[in-house]
């Protein structure tokens, strides 16, 4: 295991994830594709830290503010589609467009 | 072949099967399957290059809450809908879209291979004082975001029961044709 294999790895995980946010229509989809997107990065920091500068800690602490936040997103996100579902009876995002004119 | 290479192939597979299984399954439940067999997979990675403490974390948030947060919102709407979910007309363009970020950043890895050392971590004991000496700040911040997501996402999804229960206030903002009309008609 190199660590351009990792990283082929991270960007294999994160050109999915940004289809799936891109191509997905209804919202728990796209929130999941970016929890991809956002594990990808997280492989990419903690193989850096790992092979080319051991001695140093940033990588892994990094990764975990990023679990943190993401954490945080969800828990948010969700309740956002919640609200979405009950007021619109839709979890589509192309369909809660009342702020378009 | 050794056994980390062995390992890392096994568990590439398994993570990339699992991401194309969300992006392209119609299910939203199944998709939340998928989404945890490659989040718990890359808790191995991480078990792979030396951060044991990251693939807890990445078991116990990732594969623990997050998932089951997911599933259990999806439980809380009627789940019809969810199980035969449609994709934008533009996935074609998403799809090239993806497939050029892919290659120019393969593009970029393969052509820039960096001069590695041995591969290591940090003790668990070293990671907990760096977290609570040179980054205690950030760590607090971070507490103090969960916190404030909690609260909001706790309002957020409370509203409705206000708003069935007494007609004024913050949720009017967010009413839809049949409760105005309602409305009108009882005053």
């Amino acid at each position: 295991m190199e660590l351009y294999h990792v990283e082929m790895l991270s960007a294999a995980l994160f050109a999915i994830g940004i289809y799936g946010v891109l191509a997905r229509r209804n919202a728990v989809m796209i929130l999941m594709s970016i929890e991809l997107v956002l594990n990808a990065v997280n492989i990419n920091a903690v193989a850096y830290a790992a092979f080319l500068d051991p001695g140093r800690l940033v990588g892994q602490v990094i990764t975990i503010f990023v679990i943190t936040v993401a954490a945080a997103e969800v828990g948010l996100a969700m309740a956002i589609i919640l609200r979405l579902y009950r007021t619109r009876a839709t979890a589509n995002v192309d369909e809660a467009d009342s702020m378009k004119w | 072949m050794d056994a980390s290479a062995v390992a890392f192939t096994f568990l590439a597979v398994l993570i990339l099967g699992g991401a194309l299984g969300v992006v392209t399954t119609r299910n939203v439940a199944h998709a939340a399957l998928f989404l945890l067999l490659s989040l718990a997979s890359i808790s191995g990675i991480f078990i792979l290059l030396v951060a044991e403490f990251l693939a807890l974390v990445q078991i116990l948030i990732y594969g623990g809450a997050i998932t089951i947060v997911l599933l259990f919102a999806l439980m809380l709407t009627r789940a019809e809908e969810f199980s035969n979910v449609r994709d934008n007309p533009q996935w074609a363009v998403a799809a090239v879209a993806a497939l050029s970020i892919f290659g120019v950043l393969g593009g970029v890895i393969l052509n820039n291979k960096l001069d590695t050392q041995e591969l290591a971590g940090p003790s668990l004991e070293e990671l907990g004082t760096e977290l609570f000496t040179n980054w205690v700040v950030p760590f607090e911040i971070a507490s103090l975001v969960l916190l404030v997501a909690l609260i909001g996402a706790i309002i957020l999804a409370r509203a409705s029961d206000v708003e069935e229960s007494q007609d004024a206030g913050l949720a009017s903002s967010s009413r839809t044709d049949t409760d105005g009309q309602s409305r009108e008609g009882r005053s």
